[in-house]
């Protein structure tokens, strides 16, 4: 299967390629790079969406992990870092959901480069992010996971200082900082896996056979703390609501779309796959803190006045709904939080499309200042009531699932602390619809204030439905069919939670 | 009978020193004076290669005990000290090309210290260590005042050379009570003199006596409290001597450390004594570079945490669980992996601050701003040391060498060491981001277009270079993009390094 193994180093190649050529060529072809850089990430999105094959599953390993395909070669045997990346059904949604949002925003940023800096940097930069983001997805290696975690961090900070908004810098410090927090107790609980199973095979550490109880719990611990700051978990989460607001569209479309879900992806796949006698302990904890950020993220919501500020604290909620799921340690709870990393993915990644196109607009995110978007526009109001909805999580809407089966899989683990939890959450979710409906009366309904009604009537432009449209369609389809994102998990959530001690 | 093939290399560099003397008074040509330096410096990392291919050797031996070991670890050091000079020499030549900078002197002083930094490597016992690091460092002083216009360059000199005297003593004092107590000068014979009599450990004469020696070499590295000197030494002196300071002159010393503390002395001395400077050192390192404003202080204070990181590992013998022979092997190739990472970032960074500023000293921050959209590739150069000393991709160097510490500290059972390591690189991001936004910020409008980097040395007019590299003369843009590309290179293939390292491994 050798074909195979090229074509999943071309989903990391094929993006690291095109940033340099984007980046080497001539200035004053600025169009024409951006251009490129698009082609780049339409042939990694190719690459990704070809490695579906789920019917191969365990061919090659008789593990927890029976990736599709993998390659595994040495790179530094000093560090025990070898290059093993591979994808499987855990993975394979989400490597997906990056190729294509990395793609979009592309398209996008050739339609429209935000003023602050060259758009070709720009460009550049999205691929680089690619490359650290697919590259966690599909680590086998945790080393190399670590590595391709920390690639990240940098070039989201330019994108954030260069292209952002008024308080970028401060908003841009604040990010990679705080990441960057999480991701150095990261490298110290992979190198404390690592020393005590002489091993960084994911593969082979998966299950948490041969390390003890302590070392378990000091390793979900700091891997624990360091998800958690990048998803982000409440109370770690206030690097988030800054950087949202301040980045550019398509800097906060990459962020909330994949670059959180780097961290519950961590969250399952290392910290319970490598420690789960320490997530076992820490579960009551984590779920808390995930009940909590879903009542304070809605509950902030409602005091909101910002448009982009509102729909950053409405991630904070959404990703309590993930973590909560993970929390459980149930099948259920699991694939819960992974059609729900999924559907935020899309719904967030819609929601910041269109703040990005209202702010384009109207000059202001202020939703005081908007009003009666309706009247002027109505096709953008449509597609925002919309996403809205979907962010909800009415049924038959991708959100549905994620939100629902986390509160089930609360209340299923039975028990006074988990029955609570799950009721609080449901709660919480009820607030969502406050704080939507409230942001909907706000900005769509209503006369049209002075800053809407100097809004052209036109409709979308034709790159903005090109970029949201597959997100609508998404919305839409896995809301309707969930085994478009669940149909594969099954197997290796199983081998995850049968790990974990009752 | 004395080995003179052994002590080729030491002959190379002295003689080079000597040759350079003469060719300056016979021929007082910059170009040949200069070119006699960097083809000694090439020599001597030649002709360490040479010797240790042909296996080991020692001479000026007293029985079984040996005071100049040609082994490869020595030859590895050698190597490292002869390619530091050329590079150094490299980014010197707009210092060498601006009024009052005498070329023969600083070609010999360099020379000279590269002297002893060859020699630290072959050392067999204290005295010679001691003397050897001695002749790296005298140069110096010298070298760090040679600005002789500016005041900031003699106060430099004069605190560097007062606290190094006074280091050397506490040494020396350290090393003379080890003599006093064991009868041994020699390494070999030190270590088995602990070996064989453990209660030697708990004599106080003994556990002073190696306290002092090493705190008087933390002196050298600059680790804290022992650090006062490094930023007014660096600020004062030209900006290639600042380089060699914070290079060569901090490897010597780790190599001394690295040489006494694992094995001669006794561990459970020198090991909590290491941990503690080490955590120091990182720690106000770190803390006092975010408020630094001036560019070569913050590089100072930043190579003063830098230190704190390549002591860290050794540091994890001040437990039980470090001692262990496996875990010392583990620390001192992460030690001596994470120096070679080290140097090869903080030469880019020193590099550019040459090349973007020319003669003139390294000046405030401000003056950087827009600085790589005016010369992009040299932009590039810092912002990959940059982002390399603080540890993360794309500078893959130091997210490695990061990597290599964490490793051994967990390896070694001093995880707390590890979240302390680990929490100070994220202090660390937060001034190295700073330069690196100033560097690709739009320039201040307000200062004109003219407020470029290179015109604002009214002190020393810089010299406009007739011909280079995209307006940094050839020798710097050589010597940066040679160490930019050693970075890049063991940034993706860290196994050289590691391999080089398990060499020094005692």
């Amino acid at each position: 299967m050798r074909e195979w193994s090229v074509v999943l180093v071309a989903t990391l190649a094929l993006p690291a390629l095109g940033a340099l050529v984007v980046a080497l060529l001539p200035g004053n072809a600025d169009r024409v790079a951006r251009l490129v850089g698009t082609g780049f990430a339409a042939a990694a999105f190719v690459a990704s969406v070809v490695l579906y094959r789920p019917g191969d599953a365990g061919r090659f390993t008789y593990g927890a992990i029976r990736p599709w395909h993998e390659l595994d070669v040495p790179w530094v045997p000093g560090l025990d870092l070898r290059f093993h990346i591979g994808v499987d059904g855990i993975s394979y949604p989400l490597l997906v959901l990056t190729t294509l949002l990395t793609l979009l925003c592309c398209a996008y940023t050739v339609w429209l480069a935000p003023a602050g800096g060259r758009g070709r940097t720009l460009v550049a930069l999205l691929l680089i992010i690619e490359v650290g983001i697919a590259g966690t997805f599909l680590a086998l290696d945790l080393v190399l996971f670590f590595v391709f975690f920390e690639v990240v961090l940098l070039p989201m900070y330019a994108v954030i200082a260069v292209w952002g908004g008024d308080g970028r810098r401060h908003a841009a410090r604040k990010f990679v900082l705080y990441t960057l927090f999480g991701s150095v107790l990261l490298l110290v609980g992979v190198f404390t896996v690592v020393a005590k199973a002489g091993t960084a095979d994911l593969t082979e550490l998966t299950g948490g056979d041969g390390l003890s109880r302590t070392t378990q719990l000091v390793a979900f611990v700091l891997l624990a703390i360091a998800f958690a700051v990048k998803s982000p978990l409440w109370p770690l989460h206030t690097w988030l609501p800054d950087a949202h607001t301040e980045a550019p569209t398509v800097g906060s479309v990459i962020l909330a779309g994949v670059l959180l879900k780097m961290g519950t992806y961590g969250l399952i796949r290392v910290a319970v796959g490598v420690a789960p006698e320490g997530a076992a302990w820490a579960a009551p904890v984590l779920g808390t803190l995930a009940v909590a950020a879903i009542v304070v993220g809605s509950l902030v919501c409602l005091a909101q006045t910002e448009l982009k500020r509102l729909i950053a604290y409405s991630s904070v909620g959404h990703m309590g709904f993930v973590l909560l799921g993970i929390a459980t340690l149930t099948a259920t709870g699991i694939e819960a939080a992974l059609i729900g990393n999924i559907a935020h993915g899309v719904i967030t990644g819609l929601l910041f499309f269109l703040a990005g196109a209202i702010k384009d607009r109207a000059h202001t995110g202020v939703l005081g200042e908007l009003g009666g978007l309706r009247e002027r526009s109505p096709w953008l109001a449509g597609v925002l009531g919309f996403a809205a909805i979907a962010s909800i999580g009415l049924p038959g809407l991708a959100g549905f699932w994620g939100e629902a089966f986390a509160v089930i899989a609360a209340l299923g683990r039975g028990g006074p602390l988990w029955t609570t939890l799950g009721v609080v959450a449901a709660i919480g979710g009820a607030l969502t619809a406050a704080y939507f409906m409230r942001l909907l009366r706000r900005v769509t309904h209503g006369p049209a204030s002075p800053a809407v009604a100097t809004l052209s009537p036109a409709s979308l432009a034709g790159p903005e439905l090109v970029a949201w449209a597959p997100l609508i369609v998404l919305a839409l389809a896995i809301g309707l069919i969930p085994a478009l994102v669940l149909g594969f998990v099954g197997d290796p959530v199983q081998a995850l939670t049968s790990a974990v001690p009752r | 009978m004395i080995d003179h093939v052994a002590l080729l290399p030491a002959y190379l560099a002295a003689g080079t020193a000597v040759l350079v003397l003469l060719v300056d008074l016979l021929v007082s040509r910059r170009g040949a004076t200069v070119a006699f330096t960097g083809l000694g410096a090439a020599a001597t990392a030649v002709g360490a290669i040479a010797v240790a291919r042909g296996g080991d050797r020692a001479t000026f031996c007293t029985g079984d005990a040996c005071s100049y070991l040609a082994t490869s670890r020595a030859a590895l050091v050698a190597v490292l000290f002869a390619l530091l000079t050329l590079g150094v020499l490299g980014l010197s030549a707009p210092t060498l090309r601006s009024a009052g900078i005498p070329v023969g002197e600083y070609c010999f002083l360099l020379a000279c210290s590269m002297t002893g930094g060859v020699v630290i490597g072959y050392a067999g016992d204290l005295v010679t260590l001691i003397v050897s690091l001695e002749t790296l460092t005298l140069p110096l002083y010298i070298l760090v005042g040679l600005r002789r216009t500016e005041v900031t360059s003699a106060e430099g000199a004069i605190t560097f050379f007062v606290v190094s005297v006074v280091a050397t003593s506490v040494t020396l004092l350290g090393a003379a009570l080890l003599y006093a107590s064991t009868g041994a000068v020699h390494l070999s014979l030190l270590r088995s003199a602990f070996a064989a009599d453990a209660s030697l450990v708990h004599e106080p004469l003994v556990q002073v006596a190696a306290a002092l020696v090493v705190l008087g070499l933390a002196f050298k590295v600059a680790a804290v409290p022992f650090h006062a000197w490094a930023p007014t030494a660096y600020d004062g002196a030209p900006v290639p001597v600042a380089a060699y300071l914070s290079t060569a002159s901090k490897l010597g010393g780790v190599i001394a450390l690295l040489y006494v503390a694992i094995g001669p002395l006794p561990l459970e001395v020198a090991g909590p004594v290491l941990a503690v400077l080490a955590v120091a050192t990182m720690t106000v390192g770190n803390l006092v570079a975010l408020r630094q404003s001036r560019m070569v202080r913050l590089l100072a204070w930043s190579s003063v945490a830098q230190a704190g990181y390549i002591l860290a590992p050794l540091g994890a013998a001040a437990f039980a669980a470090g001692r262990s022979s496996d875990a010392l092997d583990l620390a001192v190739a992460a030690t001596v992996a994470y120096a070679v990472f080290y140097v090869a970032m903080e030469l880019g960074a020193f590099g550019s601050v040459v090349a973007l500023r020319g003669s003139a000293d390294g000046g405030a921050i401000e003056d950087y701003r827009g600085a790589a959209r005016r010369t992009p590739w040299v932009g590039v150069t810092f912002l990959l040391a940059l982002v390399g000393l603080a540890g993360l991709p794309p500078g893959l160097a130091g997210l490695f060498a990061k990597v290599t510490v964490v490793r051994s500290l967990l390896g070694g059972g001093a995880g707390w060491l590890a979240v302390i390591v680990a929490l100070n690189a994220v202090v660390g991001l937060a001034y190295y981001l700073r330069v690196v936004y100033a560097l690709y910020s739009a320039p201040d409008a307000s200062l004109g277009a003219d407020a470029c980097v290179r015109s604002d040395s009214s002190s020393q007019p810089a010299v406009a270079p007739a011909f280079g590299f995209a307006g940094v003369p050839w020798a710097v843009a050589a010597a940066l993009l040679l160490a930019t590309g050693v970075a890049v290179v063991i940034g993706f293939a860290p196994q050289l390094v590691l391999d080089a390292a398990n060499l020094a491994a005692p």
